[in-house]
């Protein structure tokens, strides 16, 4: 474990990332303390600029609305989003993939031939569509998420086993007489898992990126305040009060690159071969 | 006259290895046209010594004192512009596995044109000619054809002579070959030595040849320098190193090495046979043979039969591709068989599934070759050995009781039980291998070249501690192997394989010194170090 942090914290932009994260996090769990009263509410006169009054350090928005208040419940629901729609995938892509590597044949067809369906549809429009058939809330943005984010969990998952299975260690647990199920999950999956955790990482990233596309097209759960349906209310006055939609972008910039940052950092702490060298 | 002098040479290794130098006041002489073994076992420093020659060490890996004179002129230090010049030219290098060495995508007669290209010599239509030349000077059959094949299309034999040939294009003075032989077949190897040896006197280029194997020093060496940890620790003209050597190591390392002459057949007692295989038959088929292409059809194993005794030891040896390791997983099932009855106390066990199998495989189990790969390495010791009794219904704190024991037996401490694979040496994981062939407590063992991964010395002492096994839990085994002085050394009765088929099959006296049929003789002839062996067994 010690080594481990060792070799992450080697990689100088991995720890910039975690420390990017650790501030939005916070952020978000800290948002309903700082700021008791609903985003939503208006507090001062419309388009005042950031650091021009006390209390509202980065001003207000085009109906008066505290934007720094704004930007930390949105912390929260890009957080949120990015995390469960991953765990979700995860859940959906893991197992697909872990099933059709391993039995291969017919049922690495089939299940292939499945994802495949959902890759040959541009994700983004699929969300669109999922979303206008589902009600607009919270939990169906995170489910449309999902359902676009799980094909190449699968296939990820699936190269790694079919690679995995046809080595000795499995054989020799086939052998001792295990199972199937206590094969793929006892020795296939935990050496399947460094690959899987980064492209985790990567895909909450992804997630938050979506999430905020469709709440600027308007997509959104229209009851949560979130980053991109910040930039979204802001487009129309961004010649004149700019910051309204820049600060939001920034949010989301520096969200998604510290994921991207520490996705990087966890590929150099689990890759065996990069840890062979630094040893 | 030296050709090539290296002095005091120092190759200090990054901060935080196990020990501080690869190689430690190196000292030797290459005259031309002389053959130089370089002997030890792995992680000896034997080919950093030769990298350090080619200016190709590993990132963080500096020479650290000490010259290397080439022809006159110092190299150690000189630019990599200086160096490319060189490499190649002057000195070129060969290494083990030809296949990750060659461009897989280019064609023979390209790759080898290109070491032309590289060095600016000759024109188009020349190097093509020179890339033919080379190919028959190094004895490929059929070269028109070989210069227009792809790497994939040559047997490991032929790459390895395709590697050659590039390494001798600019006719070279020293050639610097790095276990080229190692992954090869005896018999494959044989005609490489044999290559290596009259290019050396028609050209008079000089050889560094590295290995870990004896038999192949003593068939072509000069001289024989033995490394142990980073430091030459014996030197001198082969004759003399192997058949009288100074240095405790060098006799641990020659005594290590398993000979051919140690077979004392044991009385043979009848009685009914613990696995009876009849007329075995597997096909492997590649393509589906419609629409894409030609459907390729391996006969992997044809019509096998043989009868295993309780407490017996059958051999079974070939080249590769000849099945003998296919008939081994179909026998555990690991493949399914297509054809023929494999009868374990009279049950049919080939063509059995689910419950059943797994009821019957617990009294069949294998040891693997690799033990780097059989470990699952993000498991402890205590699971590996611990897993199949749960899974066989034993307990938990009987079943960690029963790895304590397995442990002691196969010579491990019992601290073992809570550390990882990565933590054991390739010698002890083996024996990690073995404890978990063993807590079934099977009847039957199948050791599917079981020691070929591992250096002589430690060889031997696994050779040892299986046979010792076998003995104490009347074991009956099915050794795999395409060494037949390791068959010599631990079985009882040897099957020989070619393509699929028995060939020949007898007990181990009988088939290694007086064998029937050509094939058998011919992979007996090729076992390097044969003179020596007898010039050592005259000496004994």
């Amino acid at each position: 474990m010690m080594s481990f942090w060792k070799r992450f914290s080697y990689n100088r932009g991995a720890v910039i990332g975690l420390v990017i994260l650790t501030f939005v996090i916070a952020a978000a769990i800290l948002a309903p303390i700082l700021f008791p009263q609903s985003p939503w509410k208006m507090v001062q006169r419309p388009f005042l600029p950031p650091f021009t009054q006390d209390g509202l350090l980065l001003g207000t928005d085009a109906l008066g609305r505290n934007v720094l208040a704004g930007l930390a419940h949105g912390a929260y629901v890009s957080l949120l989003v990015g995390l469960v729609s991953t765990i979700v995938a995860l859940a959906i892509g893991v197992p697909v993939g872990a099933a059709a590597g391993y039995f291969a044949g017919r049922i690495d067809d089939a299940l292939m031939r499945f994802t495949e369906f959902f890759q040959t549809i541009p994700s983004f429009a699929l969300a669109i569509v999922l979303l206008a058939i589902f009600q607009p809330s919270l939990t169906f943005v995170i489910i449309a998420i999902s359902i676009v984010s799980w094909p190449p969990v699968a296939r990820l998952v699936r190269g790694e086993v079919l690679s995995l299975r046809t080595r000795e260690f499995v054989e020799a647990a086939s052998l001792s007489g295990l199972g199937n199920l206590q094969i793929i999950t006892r020795h296939i999956l935990p050496n399947a898992l460094p690959p899987i955790i980064v492209l985790a990482s990567l895909m909450v990233a992804q997630a938050i990126l979506l999430e905020s596309s469709l709440s600027f097209l308007g997509l959104g759960d229209p009851n949560i305040m979130s980053w991109g349906y910040m930039i979204g209310a802001a487009r129309t006055v961004i010649r004149t009060a700019w910051w309204l939609s820049f600060l939001p972008g920034m949010a989301i910039l520096l969200t998604v690159l510290a994921l991207n940052l520490i996705g990087e950092g966890l590929n150099d702490a689990l890759n065996p071969r990069l840890t062979r060298k630094s040893e | 006259m030296t050709l090539l002098s290296i002095r005091d040479l120092s190759i200090a290794l990054p901060m935080g290895a196990d020990r501080l130098y690869a190689a430690k006041d190196i000292n030797f002489d290459l005259a031309p046209g002389e053959i130089l073994c370089i002997v030890g076992e792995s992680g000896s420093g034997k080919s950093m010594s030769a990298n350090a020659v080619m200016g190709l060490l590993p990132q963080g890996v500096l020479p650290d004192k000490g010259s290397i004179t080439f022809d006159g002129q110092s190299i150690l230090g000189l630019s990599e512009k200086e160096m490319l010049k060189l490499r190649g030219s002057r000195i070129s290098m060969i290494f083990q596995e030809p296949l990750s060495a060659l461009n897989p995508l280019m064609r023979i007669g390209a790759q080898i044109a290109e070491v032309f290209e590289a060095h600016g010599a000759l024109n188009g239509s020349e190097r093509r000619a020179r890339a033919l030349k080379l190919l028959e000077e190094v004895g490929i059959p059929d070269p028109q054809a070989a210069i227009r094949a792809y790497p994939f299309q040559l047997s490991g034999g032929q790459r390895q002579r395709v590697m050659i040939a590039m390494a001798l294009a600019l006719e070279p003075d020293i050639l610097i070959a790095d276990e080229p032989t190692t992954a090869l077949d005896v018999t494959t190897q044989a005609q490489i030595l044999t290559l290596i040896e009259d290019l050396r006197r028609k050209r008079g280029m000089a050889v560094i040849f590295i290995t870990h194997d004896f038999g192949v020093v003593a068939d072509i060496a000069d001289r024989v320098i033995v490394m142990k940890k980073g430091e030459i620790v014996e030197a001198g003209p082969a004759q003399e190193v192997l058949l009288k050597p100074q240095h405790p190591y060098t006799r641990a390392l020659i005594d290590a090495i398993p000979r051919l002459t140690q077979t004392d057949a044991p009385e043979q007692v009848e009685r009914a046979p613990l696995l009876k295989v009849e007329g075995l038959q597997k096909t492997f088929s590649t393509g589906s043979g419609t629409l894409f292409g030609k459907r390729r059809v391996v006969k992997a194993v044809q019509d096998v039969s043989f009868e295993l005794y309780a407490g017996e030891t059958i051999g079974i040896v070939g080249e590769s591709g000849s099945g003998k390791s296919t008939v081994g997983r179909c026998l555990v099932r690991l493949l399914d068989p297509d054809g023929g009855r494999v009868l374990m106390d009279g049950v049919d066990i080939a063509h059995m599934s689910g419950a059943e199998l797994r009821a019957q495989r617990r009294k069949l189990q294998m040891i693997f070759q690799d033990p780097f790969s059989s470990l699952n390495p993000r498991a402890r010791v205590s699971r590996i050995l611990t897993e199949g009794l749960i899974a066989y219904g034993t307990p938990d704190k009987e079943a960690k009781a029963k790895a304590r024991e397995l442990l002691e037996l196969v010579g491990l401490d019992e601290s073992a039980m809570k550390r990882f694979p990565h933590e054991f040496s390739g010698g002890q994981r083996q024996r990690i291998g073995i404890a978990r062939a063993l807590a079934l407590e099977p009847s039957i063992i199948i050791a599917d070249e079981a020691v070929s991964a591992l250096d002589v010395s430690i060889q031997a002492q696994v050779l040892d501690l299986l046979a010792e096994l076998k003995t104490r839990l009347n074991l009956s085994m099915l050794f795999i192997t395409h060494d037949l002085r390791v068959a010599a050394r631990i079985c009882d009765r040897i099957i020989v394989m070619q393509k699929g088929q028995i060939v020949e099959a007898g007990p181990v006296g009988k088939v290694l010194h007086d064998p029937d049929t050509a094939y058998t003789r011919s992979l007996l002839d090729a076992i390097p170090g044969q003179d020596y062996e007898r010039a050592l067994a005259a000496a004994d």
